[in-house]
């Protein structure tokens, strides 16, 4: 599975949550798999999907998935021991791991190498951490909202890409319908 | 009144209630005061484009934010300031310390002194400079007009507006 096949099989899961979408071509993925008010779609900023899902899970009750690449985590390593000392239980980081930069052309990361980033996040503080297979990320996702506790799940894919059109929509209006979203 | 204290009353005056730090000497007094306020959700971050991703979450959440960091993260943070906080449109009141001006004992902090203004400048961020006491009397005023323009908003603060090193 790569990472498409991911985000295709959790869509209906995603769907009823506040998601923060790393750029590229994952939030391109996520845009053309189901797009809705409840995706906020980064179009720059490589690193920090994991720091608005955090930020957004410590001002609100709703459940944030923030869904992030091992290229991305790797950019923005200081953000694991923020999120391990500032534990918020509707905070899901789900990093989608196919231990390369996909969106630049599948160049091999480190966490594809010698790096685990499970372990980088529990050597951080993190609580919950959970690496999974490709395969079952949907159930492991699932359990992770119905815990109720904070959790950094490593679903680990194969890298490869499909074919996606960029997103035009102008960022105020993704700011702006999310923002919506996140007080209805 | 105690500077520090003035400050971080603004900042709860104009309901900011999650407040990203990364440390400095000369904004000690400020982030401790930060620290201590039942108002404020204090989160350190260990690197300011790190803390504008906190503060840009928690303005979608609701809150207002504010970040706290020396000039130097001016260099750190160009490409987030662009592509998040003015391309989405989020305001955020940016207060600095301003190394390397008058007073500074450590030479390479002026390095970076030098461009910090043609950097904000550059960059179109509106840019107020603290250098006397009474300079912070406009701190309300600053913050209510971050939070009407959605903006990025800079208050350099130098070593002779707090007392020198
Ligand atoms: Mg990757």
């Amino acid at each position: 599975m790569i990472r498409s096949d991911i985000l295709r099989e959790i869509a209906p899961i995603l769907r009823d949550q506040l998601v923060v979408c790393n750029i590229g071509l994952p939030s391109q993925e996520l845009h053309m798999i189901d797009d809705n008010a409840a995706n906020f779609y980064m179009l720059g900023t490589m690193g920090l999907s994991s720091s608005i899902g955090l930020g957004l899970a410590l001002a609100q009750p709703k459940t944030v998935i923030a869904i992030d690449g091992d290229g991305s985590v790797l950019t923005n390593f200081g953000t694991l021991p923020t999120i391990a000392n500032n534990v918020a239980d509707n905070f899901i980081l789900l990093i989608i791991d196919n231990g390369s930069y996909g969106s630049t052309g599948d160049q091999p990361t480190y966490a594809g190498k010698r790096t685990s980033l499970a372990a980088v996040a529990k050597a951080c503080g993190c609580e919950n951490v959970i690496e999974c297979q490709a395969a079952e990320t949907g159930k492991i996702l699932r359990e992770a909202i119905d815990s109720g506790k904070m959790t950094v799940i490593v679903s680990k894919c194969e890298s490869g890409n499909i074919k996606v059109p960029v997103i035009t929509m102008d960022p105020v209006v993704i700011r702006d319908r999310f923002m919506k979203a996140v007080a209805g | 009144m105690n500077i520090s204290k003035q400050i971080v009353d603004d900042f709860v005056a104009n309901d900011i209630s999650f407040v990203t730090t990364v440390p400095c000497k000369q904004l000690g007094g400020v982030i401790e005061e930060v620290e201590a306020r039942p108002e404020i959700y204090h989160i350190p971050s260990n690197k300011e484009d790190e803390g504008m991703g906190l503060c840009a979450g928690a303005f979608m959440g609701g809150k207002r934010p504010a970040i706290i960091m020396q000039n130097t993260a001016i260099g750190v943070t160009i490409n987030t300031l662009v592509t998040l906080t003015q391309f989405y449109r989020m305001p955020l009141p940016m207060l600095i310390s301003y190394r390397g001006e008058l007073k500074e004992p450590v030479a390479c902090q002026a390095e970076m002194a030098v461009h910090t203004k043609a950097l904000l400048a550059q960059l179109s961020i509106p840019t107020y400079h603290f250098h006397k006491k009474e300079d912070a009397q406009e701190l309300d005023a600053i913050l209510k007009y971050t939070f009407m323009c959605n903006k990025p908003v800079a208050i350099l603060t130098d070593a002779t507006f707090w007392g020198g090193y």
